[in-house]
């Protein structure tokens, strides 16, 4: 029995390495009740989750009001692709930091110096994909195909820094994972989770967004892509704040299935 | 700058707002935006001596057919202050085609002595008016003119000539003396906007330019002047404003708003400029007709604009306010019963009594403080009068049925409720429904709910004072509708019950808890967010927009389950297995594809969304429809322009003979060959037309009606047409065959696609092509396969249903439909066709997908029995919830600015697609009549 919930844990944590360290205290301190070691260290995964969310959204908010000061006659509207790559720029930069310093990403295999490049490299390539992805998407959606092309792909380089940079973070450069973890079932941690939850955030929150273009209000978050972007950043920070609230809620319902 | 893009025409139709028309609303807009300074830059330049306003027009209708209302200006050298008795006498022009000397059919009422003035007796025509402009006036006015010289207003691209044909008679006319009134009608900065928009490089010389006319003429009626001479008055107005795509007739603050300039020398000079009043559109004629000395249009319910006659003295100030009144009171005792409770008319006797005591005074010779203090105070009664009176008098124009509206509504409420009630027998396996009629039909309260309904009635018809519909329905009819609502109250109340009685239906919940997938959460979150946003007159107007966003999300969501299918499940291998034998025993047809391995069919299948996805999008840019966007250039225009006539006619070719390719393969061989002949014939009448080109035929000058080869294409279509309705008797009568049947009915949806063929314009070509394919390929590949039941199956086919009526170009516009389409074939307009032939190019879209649908469930019908009375159902609440929601929608919401310009025609759209949605469920249920009548037997 214990062996077995060794081994469960074990595969669980190894998708952290922080909660690792853990792993054996609860085991020694708590085997016999099996509920209250995965309540008890996921209740400090979700700790360490909401500070990070926290940063990240605050980093949001400094991306939205530093330009400020270093560029002239900044707005959200009128100088919406500034905004736009800070915001991106920002979100990549604490999502890598975070996820690197916590140790979320996935164990590598190999330790050589190549390897890690070659990680390196193929993350670069998805997310450049992933832009891609996400421009034939929002063409096919209706976006014009030549005109204001430049707003298009940034608006794509946009969703890709919310969605698919925490992709990276969290499961590497790895397809088959990514499908898992995006399908329904197939979280296997915490951080898979709030994953889910943040990218289905997102994506929705830009898909409502396109919702007031055709609107006749003549207002300026009308405007080409301001609205999608917008909605893409809220969805993103009303998913940073569900995705714990609901872990929380849900916590003695989550079982995680091993791999 | 636009704004002042200003364009006139002093005479618009709103002037002569007819009283018996009650589809025009006059509405104050007091929305002071930014347009509302916009409309001042013309009164920047406003001279001093002058009086700017912004003036506001009501919506437009939408049906708006005025060419090219276009700035000009009118100049009336005339009284600018009327002297009371100085009437010319009247020469016979036709008083029903002048608006301005319309005289008022009791011109003796006003003869009435009103404080003691002499009355203004004798209508006062004679004008001699000169016009020169678009040409439109002159058809509408022909004999009113002494002097014209009309100009085609079509040739939008023109915007010099237009203008010069008006300009060059300027010189010699402002020379002459025998004239009174002088209009010119400038239509080139309209022409300019249309052509490229309020911020074209064009506009500011065209301004210019109209500004030289203007000081041309004001110098030169200041010249004229002279002692003692009545001063003239230069009347500087525009019709319409400008949206920012440059077109108008729509009801946008920037397209109602045009600025109003008067410069005589009757006003006082001022100084500085000041900040222009707003003033209603249709005030512009009861002002001028009393400057001019005139009577007021009887109908007409402006008032007229104070600051105009400020300069006069106060005795004339008040007869004219009192004029005014007396004509806006007169209308209003014609059009309201009880209009002696109206504030207005109360408050204009109250101004007429006082007015009296003025005049008494003032004859008397008494010129005090008092005197002028009560004269001050007969101005303002007389005012609120007539702004009171006049608002009442627009109101009623927006006058409705509501008693006939509320019934209606109450019935359609009952059918979606019953709709709605019966769901989980509809949807259960055996799709049958038993209604309790014959115990609700014989109860009390059915009777006394049928004696109620009929007292009510009588009620409401004996105490309304307007024309009502259903009063005056004939009895029988009236008492048919009355036991009709009265029974389905009754049934639904049982149905209630039967529904809210303690366990009766325990597995019911149970089926339904089943748990939905994210496509169920779409498709539901879909219907029902569309008909939230028929609320709002932009997305009515951008409807396609939703339909496209909702197909696109539905394509992703489809390859989503794809995806999931066969990354996700694989591994699973027994569940794998189970999946891949249920799918070949369901093959009955082995398609072409099928004999490709199991992996090719796999990356077929999710190739089929995004197939779906590229064609959506290609097709979304052949159309462009809706308003904001609508002039973006598209496809269709540049396949349409003369020089690629070429390339229309080989994409023409290739569409016809991708139909054909998709059609044949289910059609008997007798079929296969007329559809193929009639393919031909579509393609020879095009050519005959003038549309497309044959290879071997270089010059196309012979153009023909293509009548002959429009026929040829009738009888193909009729044939096929029989053949399936010959198949399908058969298959239900003689022998109980599901493959005739089947083949039958993909006869006549074969039939069907011909005639659209036939119907739709050869760059709408590729809409009927890539239909066709998106429903060889989903059905093929993602349908039957993935299993989709039949209700969600119904709601993809009813979302691309819509999504092709716009793909076709159509809008919630009346202006999209294509009337050509009636007029194929025949040689002159025949009504019953025509009208026929409108319909069904019109909405061949979702009639196609209806019919496939048809097809598709039938050939199911073997897996599930019940589908095609789910899909049935499915598609009579997918029409009928929208519907009843816009009618609930569009009652509340009638006095909204743009109910006739957005809301009205929808309603129309919304009437006809239901109607054609009837006729698709009849069908329906004689397909699952048979089905069950073959089943029993």
């Amino acid at each position: 029995m214990k062996q077995k919930l060794r081994h469960q844990l074990g595969d669980q944590a190894s998708q952290s390495a922080s909660s690792y360290l853990y792993a054996d205290i609860y085991l020694t301190l708590a085997s016999k009740d099996q509920g209250l070691i995965v309540v008890t260290m996921r209740d400090l995964e979700i700790k360490g989750m909401v500070s990070a969310h926290a940063i990240i959204a605050s980093s949001i908010f400094i991306a939205t009001v530093m330009p400020l000061f270093f560029v002239e006659k900044f707005s959200v509207y009128g100088t919406h692709m500034v905004w736009l790559y800070s915001v991106s720029g920002s979100v990549a930069v604490v999502n890598i930091t975070i996820f690197w310093l916590l140790g979320i990403s996935p164990p590598t295999k190999k330790h050589t110096l190549g390897y890690k490049v070659s990680r390196l490299l193929r993350s670069c390539l998805y997310f450049i994909l992933s832009c891609l992805l996400f421009h034939a998407v929002v063409v096919l959606y209706g976006a014009p195909l030549l005109e204001s092309a430049l707003e298009t792909f940034s608006l794509a380089v946009l969703l890709s820094s919310l969605t698919t940079v925490r992709c990276l973070c969290v499961l590497g450069p790895n397809v088959p994972a990514w499908i898992r973890v995006l399908s329904r079932d197939g979280a296997m941690s915490v951080w898979d989770t709030s994953l889910q939850i943040t990218t289905a955030c997102s994506v929705i929150g830009a898909w409502l967004g396109a919702f007031p273009i055709p609107l006749d209000w003549d207002r300026p978050w009308q405007v080409w892509p301001i609205s999608c972007s917008l909605g893409a950043t809220f969805g993103y920070l009303t998913g940073l704040v569900i995705a714990p609230t609901w872990i929380h809620w849900h916590r003695k319902q989550l079982t995680y299935k091993s791999k | 700058m636009k704004h002042c893009a200003a364009k006139i025409k002093i005479q618009d139709e709103s002037f002569r707002s007819s009283g018996g028309a009650p589809d025009r609303k006059y509405k104050l807009i007091q929305n002071p935006g930014p347009s509302l300074r916009a409309g001042g830059d013309h009164a920047d330049r406003c001279p001093q001596g002058g009086l700017c306003f912004r003036a506001q027009r009501a919506a437009e209708h939408a049906v708006h057919t005025e060419p090219g209302g276009a700035r000009s200006l009118a100049q009336l050298r005339g009284q600018s202050t009327a002297p009371h008795g100085h009437h010319a006498p009247h020469q016979g022009a036709d008083h029903r085609q002048d608006p301005w000397l319309h005289r008022r059919g009791d011109e003796s009422e006003l003869a009435r002595p009103a404080g003691g003035q002499p009355p203004l007796a004798g209508p006062g025509s004679g004008k001699r008016i000169i016009f020169y402009g678009d040409d439109t006036w002159v058809r509408l006015f022909p004999k009113l003119f002494m002097e014209h010289d009309g100009t085609t207003s079509f040739f939008v691209s023109d915007y010099t000539e237009v203008d010069n044909n008006v300009t060059r008679h300027l010189d010699g006319t402002l020379k002459r003396e025998d004239w009174d009134v002088l209009i010119l009608h400038y239509l080139g900065l309209d022409h300019i906007g249309h052509l490229s928009g309020p911020h074209s490089s064009l506009v500011g010389p065209k301004l210019l330019e109209m500004d030289d006319v203007l000081k041309k003429i004001h110098s030169s009626l200041v010249s004229r002047e002279t002692e003692g001479s009545l001063p003239s008055l230069l009347v500087l107005c525009g019709d319409h404003g400008m949206s920012e795509t440059g077109s108008h007739g729509g009801s946008s603050e920037p397209e109602t708003n045009t600025p109003l300039v008067l410069i005589s020398s009757a006003f006082k000079r001022k100084v500085g400029m000041e900040k222009p009043a707003v003033v209603e559109q249709v005030d512009v004629l009861p002002t001028l007709a009393l400057g001019l000395g005139l009577p007021i249009s009887q109908n007409s319910v402006g008032r007229l604009i104070q600051p105009v006659f400020q300069e006069t003295s106060l005795r004339d100030q008040l007869r004219f306010l009192h004029l005014n009144s007396f004509q806006l009171s007169c209308l209003l005792r014609d059009s309201t019963p009880a209009f002696q409770k109206e504030e207005g008319y109360e408050q204009f006797h109250m101004a007429e009594k006082t007015h009296g005591n003025w005049m008494k005074l003032y004859l008397e010779g008494n010129a005090s403080e008092v005197l002028s203090s009560i004269g001050k105070k007969v101005l303002k009664q007389y005012m609120e009068a007539l702004k009171a009176m006049s608002s009442s008098l627009s109101k009623q124009l927006g006058k409705y049925d509501l008693y006939s509206m509320i019934v209606g509504m109450i019935l359609l409420l009952q059918v979606l409720l019953l709709l709605l009630l019966v769901m989980p027998e509809a949807l259960s396996g055996s799709a049958e429904v038993e209604l309790p009629l014959a115990a609700s039909l014989l109860s009390l309260p059915f009777f006394l709910l049928c004696l109620l309904c009929s007292s009510a009635h009588v009620l409401v018809c004996t105490s309304a004072h307007s024309s009502c519909y259903l009063c005056d329905l004939p009895w029988g009819v009236v008492l048919a509708a009355i036991v009709f609502s009265s029974g389905l109250l009754c049934v639904l109340l049982s149905l209630l019950g039967q529904k809210l009685a303690p366990g009766a239906r325990p597995s019911a919940k149970s089926s339904s808890d089943a748990g939905l997938s994210e496509l169920d959460v779409l498709l539901v979150v879909g219907t029902l967010g569309y008909v939230v946003s028929l609320a709002s007159s932009s997305f009515i107007e951008e409807e396609h927009q939703t339909w496209y966003f909702l197909l696109n999300t539905l394509c992703l969501a489809v390859f989503q389950d794809v995806c999931r299918k066969y990354f996700r499940e694989r591994r699973g291998p027994g569940d794998d297995a189970s999946y891949l034998s249920s799918r070949e025993d369901s093959s009955p047809s082995p398609a072409p594809v099928a004999e490709l391995g199991v992996g090719s069919r796999k990356w077929l299948k999710l190739a089929t969304p995004l197939l779906t996805l590229v064609c959506c999008r290609l097709l979304r840019s052949l159309n462009q429809t809706g308003v904001q966007w609508a002039h973006l250039p598209d496809l269709s225009h540049w396949l349409n322009s003369w020089d690629h006539k070429a390339e229309l006619s080989l994409l023409a070719a290739a569409s016809l003979v991708l139909i054909f390719v998709l059609v044949q393969r289910r059609c008997s061989l007798v079929s296969k060959m007329a559809l193929g002949l009639g393919l031909l014939g579509v393609y020879s009448y095009r050519a005959a037309v003038g549309n497309v080109l044959f290879p071997w035929q270089t010059n196309s000058t012979d153009i023909s009606k293509g009548t002959v080869e429009a026929r040829f294409v009738y009888i193909f279509v009729l044939g096929i047409l029989f053949t399936g309705a010959k198949d399908l008797l058969r298959s239900q009568v003689i022998v109980t065959d599901s493959r005739l049947k089947s083949r039958g009915l993909w006869e006549v949806y074969s039939g069907m696609v011909l005639l659209c063929a036939l119907l739709f314009r050869p760059h709408n070509l590729p809409v009927l092509a890539c239909s066709l394919l998106i429903q060889t390929a989903m059905a093929q590949l993602i349908w039957k396969e993935l299993q989709y039941d039949a209700a969600q199956t119904t709601i993809m086919h009813y979302w691309f249903g819509q999504a092709f009526f716009y793909f076709q170009g159509n809008s919630n516009n009346i202006a999209t439909i294509d009337i050509s389409a009636g007029f194929v074939g025949l040689e002159s307009y025949v009504e019953i066709p025509a009208v026929f032939l409108t319909a069904f190019s019109t909405y061949a879209g979702p009639l196609l997908w209806a019919c496939h649908l048809v097809c598709f469930l039938s050939s199911a019908q073997d897996r599930c029995p019940a589908s095609v009375g789910h899909g049935c159902y499915c598609f009579a609440l997918l029409r009928s919830i929208p519907t009843v929601a816009y009618i609930v929608l569009v009652t509340a919401l009638r006095y909204h600015l743009f109910i006739w310009s957005v809301f009205s025609p929808k309603l129309l759209y919304e009437a006809t697609h239901t109607l054609v949605t009837t006729a698709v469920c009849v069908f329906f249920t004689a397909m699952d009549q048979s089905h069950t009548a073959s089943s029993r037997f």
